[in-house]
């Protein structure tokens, strides 16, 4: 093999390349083709509102839990509202909900929006903390002066 | 007076931690081997004195003393008192004194060891002393665990209902072993570079604090993850949340590091790479520890979360890791490269393993930074979830495990790629007769799924493939073998258990998340609802009383829809009045290698307007798996570990012959 280096360092080098560099590809195409999948976007209802959710696509909800609209019905199906104290989305929820799972509590709702802008959740996410209020709900409440400090009620 | 004498015990330390610093640094600097030694006795003073700090700390929890801020804030009288001493470490500050606790005594124990030349030694535990000042510092300044109330409230606000649970009362102990563990290899590693010499003894100084952080940390994650499967009650074991993620990679990473160090040990090759790999685990540690106590990122299981300072925890980790890895640019250029190998080599095959697992922890951290730097470049908020890790991380390690059980087979310096394929040929057949046994078993059919089992059972085969061949199993008089498997040496046994662990686990991972299957259900008393092979019904509810909590109990029978024996388990929704927090209690019925597992939910109406409940049953096959796999890589872990002694005797035999 008259075109490998004749330095056996040169040579031990050149193999590391050509070890290291498929491997690399390998790592940096799957995790930019997993990206465009993988990730899911947050929205708060007011931005869902403004029609930027995208309907059928795999979303994060997030928000308070609308006082007096929990509803549950024959199906074994869970209406509640998700409100940033400025717009609410409908959400309807099939399985049990979170322990901490409470109307004024702050949650994360997963799924995709319906062409009617109502949203069905896979799953529901509350913490394991009754005091937990989740970070980009926070966030979204302090943006519009909703916020009020941890345990402090309206 | 107790926590008065922790606090100052506390105060204590980090003045002793200083002093061992100084000392060692003086000490190296001088080539006095009396201040060093010095220094060596201020970092096992300093350990004492950290240790009579979190004995102060239970004792207070103990006696419920609630003068004390952090055990009124975390502890209730109505605790059991299993809780009452997890809970020192179930907060910020407590297990912050842990976590020092633990790096000084690591700190200690590498003061006592015995054969390090003497600039190695004063350079390692200089660094050591000086992250124990860091860390010391922090917990002594910005949180102490020993604040007054005044006044005293008369109950605590207890401790959160979920961490009162067995594994988790252990878990961080263990967790932090493991995590803490890695700043004797960070320490050895700067003190390599300050001294300039990476040599095979070097590596073999290293190994024993790898292995045994990497073996600490593999056992507290498994008892994170149990914990998380049967206390959360989601039925799922792993979740990719950025708090498992972060125990994950100094894990990954410390795998790099523990074969990497058997090349520089060996061949002497490899030592800027294995010096890089330790430095990378330990600031994987201080970054899982800013991650997880800044809350920076959304997790559904961070506890004691402060965002201000976590901040100073980033600046501690900012510190280390920056000086650390400054100091590694500069001097690696100068370092001497180790004996030379082919390609096709055991050097290669463990250069290969690296370099897929640190590709794979690249993945992981990309995945769990990808959305701060997202949120920080375009303010859009998003999370990555499992699908992420499912196509970056399992492809990576499914590569990397193909090749795994070829490495133990081929010869160091060069190898004979087939001759290790013809040994591997028979655990090679029977794994493709596996995963074909693995389509036809299993439904509904999954061809991916039988490829992953394919994989376990590969991984499992290969291993005991290449110990079948060490002790020349079928081919020599059974009496040969007993003596040649007699003549193993304990790592060689380590190292087939740890491999064919790991296969297990891939085997009840895959099966597991391949062919669970959850049902929902609302029951009345008297109601039956079927979850794969079994069927659940619903006897009775009843309300009990806990120690510290209010319990609705679902009394249920889990009987095998084919005929077999039928078994009684309770489930419970307990409601803790002390933080005003429900719990769900899981029950459990373990079916051989499977379990059933079902969660009593919310009571509500049935149709009719009788109570009914709603009850949610998975079946989940091979789960027992997916939790003995990590343990007997401990044990293997554990094995190695117990050879080193051996070892280093021999190594310094030899050293005093020549």
């Amino acid at each position: 093999m008259s075109w490998l280096p004749r330095s056996p360092k040169a040579r031990r080098r050149l193999w590391v390349v050509a070890a290291v560099a498929p491997i690399l590809v390998l790592a940096v195409g799957l995790a930019l083709w997993a990206m465009q999948d993988g990730v899911t976007y947050f929205v708060s209802p007011s931005e869902a509102n403004a029609e930027t959710a995208p309907v059928g696509r795999n979303m994060r909800l997030g928000g308070l839990v609308e006082t007096g609209s929990v509803r549950h019905d024959a199906q074994g199906q869970v209406w509640f509202r998700v409100t940033d104290n400025a717009a609410s989305t409908q959400v309807v929820f099939r399985g049990d909900l979170p322990d901490l799972f409470r109307e004024g509590q702050g949650i994360v709702a997963q799924g995709t929006f319906l062409s009617d802008r109502s949203f069905r959740a896979d799953q529901v996410l509350a913490k394991h903390d009754e005091t937990y209020m989740p970070r980009e709900v926070a966030d979204r409440l302090k943006e519009r002066g909703e916020w009020r400090p941890e345990g402090a009620q309206p | 007076m107790t926590a008065e004498l922790g606090a100052f015990a506390l105060a204590l330390a980090l003045a002793l931690a200083a002093l061992s610093t100084a000392f060692c640094g003086l000490g190296r600097w001088r080539n006095s081997p009396v201040l060093a030694g010095a220094g060596e006795g201020a970092m096992i003073a300093a350990a004492a004195a950290v240790a009579l700090a979190f004995g102060a700390l239970i004792l207070a929890f103990v006696t419920s003393d609630f003068s004390v801020a952090n055990v009124a804030g975390n502890s209730h009288t109505d605790k059991p008192m299993l809780y009452k001493v997890a809970g020192a470490w179930g907060s910020h500050e407590g297990s912050l004194v842990l976590w020092c606790l633990v790096m000084t005594g690591f700190g200690a124990a590498l003061a006592r060891a015995r054969g390090l030349p003497f600039g190695l030694k004063a350079s390692a535990l200089g660094t050591q002393a000086l992250l124990s000042t860091l860390f010391l510092a922090f917990a002594v300044f910005t949180s102490s665990p020993f604040e007054r109330l005044d006044p005293a409230p008369f109950q605590g606000a207890s401790l959160n209902p979920l961490l009162q649970d067995p594994a988790l009362a252990f878990h961080p102990p263990l967790l932090y072993g493991g995590y803490v563990g890695f700043s004797v290899c960070f320490s050895l590693a700067v003190a390599a570079l300050i001294e300039g010499r990476i040599d095979t003894a070097w590596g073999r100084w290293v190994r024993p604090w790898a292995l045994a952080s990497w073996a600490l940390l593999t056992v507290g994650i498994t008892l994170g993850s149990f914990w998380a499967y049967y206390e959360l009650g989601w039925g799922g074991w792993w979740f990719w949340d950025p708090v498992e993620n972060a125990s994950f990679m100094p894990w990954l990473a410390g795998a790099a590091l523990l074969h990497s160090a058997v090349v520089t040990e060996r061949r002497g090759a490899l030592g800027g790479w294995t010096v890089f790999l330790a430095l990378l685990a330990f600031t994987f540690s201080m970054l899982g520890a800013f991650l997880v106590r800044s809350g920076v990122l959304t997790s559904v299981h961070a506890f004691a979360v402060d965002p201000e300072r976590g901040l100073i925890l980033l600046a501690i980790l900012g510190v280390a890791a920056g000086a650390a890895f400054a100091l590694f640019a500069w001097r690696v250029p100068r370092l001497k490269g180790g004996g030379l190998f082919a390609p096709v080599s055991r050097e290669g095959a463990l250069v290969l393993n690296n370099l897929f697992l640190t590709a794979a922890a690249a993945t992981v951290l990309l995945g769990t930074l990808y959305p701060l730097m997202l949120e920080a470049a375009t303010g859009q908020t998003i999370s990555v979830g499992p699908p992420y890790f499912a196509l970056t991380f399992t492809p990576l390690m499914v590569l990397a495990f193909l090749i795994l059980p070829a490495g133990p087979l081929l010869a160091w310096k060069r190898g004979d790629l087939k001759g290790a394929g013809q040994r591997l040929a028979v655990a090679g057949g029977l794994a493709l007769v596996a995963a074909l046994a693995g389509w036809m078993v299993f439904e509904p059919k999954k061809a991916l799924a039988a490829a992953g089992l394919g994989v376990g059972a590969w991984l499992i085969l290969g291993a005991l493939a290449e110990t079948a061949e060490r002790v020349r199993l079928f081919r020599a008089p059974l009496g040969e073998v007993g003596r040649r498997a007699r003549g193993l040496p304990l790592a060689a046994w380590g190292m087939t258990l740890a491999h064919a662990g790991l296969g297990v686990f891939v085997l009840g991972a895959v099966a597991e998340t391949a062919f669970k299957i959850e049902a929902v259900a609302v029951l009345p008393v008297g109601g039956t609802v079927a979850s794969g092979p079994f069927t659940v019904t619903l006897n009775a509810v009843e309300v009990v009383e806990g120690p510290n909590y209010l319990a609705e109990q679902g009394r249920l029978t889990i009987a095998p829809t084919q005929g077999g024996t039928a078994r009684d388990i309770t489930a419970e929704r307990r409601f803790f009045p002390a933080g005003g927090q429900t719990t769900t209690e899981i029950g459990l019925d373990f079916r051989g290698l499977d379990d059933v597992y079902v969660v009593m939910g919310e009571r509500r109406r049935a149709p009719d307007g009788a109570q009914a409940w709603s009850v949610r049953v998975h079946w989940n096959p091979w789960a027992r798996l997916i939790f003995l796999g990590p343990m007997i890589m401990t044990l293997g872990g554990l094995l190695s570990l117990m050879d080193r002694r051996l070892r280093v005797g021999v190594g310094m035999r030899r050293a005093r012959a020549t």
